[in-house]
């Protein structure tokens, strides 16, 4: 913004700096790490897309569906997406609640306490989160689901209801309890963060406790809590085991609390081990169709925190 | 607008610790008083006493009153929000919003108390306000560029325009120079006597000269020795103090002798 006149010539360089050998070696290591994480990820990229290929040369009868790829592969991302949007969604404002009580409303002991046990929630591991909603969680939600049907029946969503409970409704809230930890750590750390000045700047204007947090704390923890949902919702879109134990299959449905409907992970984990050929194709390319689907929500992440970068208080 | 502050008996506390022992002072209306004293004094947990901003440190209270015209900021039913709409306060170092422009930063105060405004009136008020932080000219063309991007100086204005946007009867001042260069100071200065005519300012300083130039009466603090409480040795009309103070100690300090 400000006019600073560049120098109108380099400034004259007084022979070569010396090298250290230490910093040689941490530069080399250092540039080595950043390359090897884009040889890995183009090593995928080319793995999905060369495996991927057959399948789109094929003739749509042969597909499984017997009507191309787009019409097998839609379905399974429609499923993928409304799991794990509506995990975000019931995940993201229980997570930022507990991240403030913890940063901003408990006693510091009872914060720390409640913080570690949200830890360990996150390294409960996936598999045991889907014998847990197939065994214990499917059949109490039940009851639930028979009262949506009875009284919300007449929406797509709830017309008829499951009588095990094993529904992409129920996968979908296992996935927010999965998602719930992730969110709740990057916003605690970020809402911790908020510079003491700021909060006392609205406390002194007259803010309540509640009026401070909405004017200092959340604006300023705004882009971290985009951060942890978009981490919270790469997590959910790629979950497989979970979905894959509690979900009862079946083809597309509007209807959430009954059997039908997969996500894309889930579909390739049940059918890999016996797939071949075309049908192993199908599978990468839904596999390559996922890539591209969280690459494109993490771009859009990041367009969002950036477009208000200069008001975000980290200049 | 501008209201007497007494304060009877004050004694302030970090849980265990006696920051300031035993103050009792008249601060008066339409005047600017200034705290002076070495560090670690107290004078600025005195200032923050006076709209209960120091309880809001955990384990940190006080005992004694301070009466504005009368009314115990202490007392039972006194909501301490309601006392910092009256209230308001400019920093050591200047924090103005970084999420948000410089029109919303001047109206954040008006927004919180939750009035509506409509957009009219907003402008007007922002216009105000700016105008009497002496801002109004250098920004007037920028309002919805982000406040962090002005000057020290400009943005500690921008936060003495925000606590004048919800017109409060005191402003307390917390150093509000230490982190500007001198130009930025002196615009600082001059809005402080501006200031007067309408608040009540109290203003906390490291700078004896400052104190000297912009206050009416000075309150000098000390302590008699690190980890023990400080107090108010004296308060005078600020040209008493810095030409005939009645205290040896008051003496020492503002000649140099210590501190």
């Amino acid at each position: 913004m400000s006019a600073t006149t560049a120098p109108e010539t380099p400034p004259q360089q007084h022979g070569k700096p010396t090298k250290r050998p230490g910093d040689v070696l941490f530069r080399g290591l250092s540039t080595a790490s950043a390359f090897s994480i884009l040889l890995i990820l183009a090593g995928v990229a080319i793995f999905l897309v060369s495996e991927a290929l057959p399948v789109f040369g094929a003739d749509p009868a042969e597909v499984t569906g017997g009507e191309g790829f787009v019409s097998y592969v839609w379905p399974l991302i429609f499923g993928t997406l409304v799991a794990s949007l509506i995990a975000m969604v019931v995940a993201t404002p229980v997570a930022v609640g507990i991240a403030l009580f913890v940063s901003h409303y408990a006693p510091k002991r009872l914060g720390t306490a409640i913080g570690f046990v949200i830890d360990l929630l996150a390294a409960v591991p996936s598999v045991v989160f889907g014998m847990w909603g197939f065994q214990v969680f499917a059949p109490r939600l039940v009851p639930f689901f028979t009262w949506l049907s009875d009284n919300l029946g007449f929406l797509p969503f709830f017309e008829t209801a499951s009588r095990t409970g094993r529904t992409i409704l129920t996968a979908s809230l296992v996935l927010a309890v999965m998602i719930l930890p992730i969110i709740t750590a990057v916003s605690r750390e970020v809402f911790l963060q908020t510079p003491r000045l700021h909060e006392e700047a609205a406390l002194a204007l007259g803010a309540t406790q509640w009026e401070m947090i909405r004017t200092a704390v959340l604006p300023f923890g705004k882009p971290g809590v985009i951060g942890g949902t978009m981490l919270g919702l790469g997590r959910a879109l790629g979950e497989t085991m979970a979905v894959a134990i509690i979900l009862s299959p079946g083809v597309f449905t509007w209807n959430l609390i009954d059997s039908g409907n997969i996500t894309v992970p889930a579909e390739i984990a049940l059918n890999f081990p016996e797939a071949a050929g075309l049908r192993l194709s199908e599978l990468i390319a839904a596999g390559l169709v996922l890539f591209g689907i969280t690459l494109g929500v993490n771009l859009l992440a990041r367009w969002v925190v950036n477009r208000r970068a200069e008001f975000s208080g980290a200049n | 607008m501008s209201k007497r502050i007494d304060v009877k008996n004050l004694d302030i506390y970090y849980g265990a610790f006696h920051a300031v022992k035993n103050v009792s002072m008249t601060i008066e209306p339409r005047s600017v008083t200034a705290f002076i004293g070495p560090s670690g004094c107290g004078k600025s947990t005195v200032l923050r006493t006076l709209n209960r901003m120091h309880e809001v440190i955990p384990g940190a209270y006080t005992t004694g009153e301070v009466l504005m015209d009368d009314k115990n900021l202490y007392a039972k039913d006194t909501d301490p929000v309601d006392v910092r709409r009256q209230v308001g306060m400019v920093f050591q170092r200047p924090n103005p919003f970084p999420t948000m422009s410089i029109r919303e930063n001047v109206l954040a105060g008006v927004t919180l108390n939750s009035k509506r405004l409509s957009k009219s009136a907003a402008d007007e008020l922002a216009e105000q306000s700016l105008r009497g932080a002496n801002l109004w000219t250098e920004v007037k063309d920028r309002l919805d560029r982000p406040g962090s991007g002005l000057s020290g100086g400009q943005q500690q204005r921008l936060c003495i325009a925000r606590a004048i946007a919800v017109q409060p009867e005191v402003i307390l001042m917390d150093e509000p120079c230490s982190a500007l260069d001198p130009i930025s100071t002196l615009a600082i200065e001059d809005l402080i006597n501006e200031l007067k005519s309408d608040y009540t300012v109290v203003i906390v300083t490291h700078n004896m000269q400052q104190a000297a130039r912009v206050s009416d009466r000075t309150g000098f603090f000390n302590l008699e020795a690190t980890g023990m409480p400080g107090e108010l040795v004296e308060m005078d009309d600020t040209q008493k103090i810095f030409s005939n103070p009645s205290k040896p100690a008051t003496e020492d300090y503002i000649s140099g002798r210590f501190g």
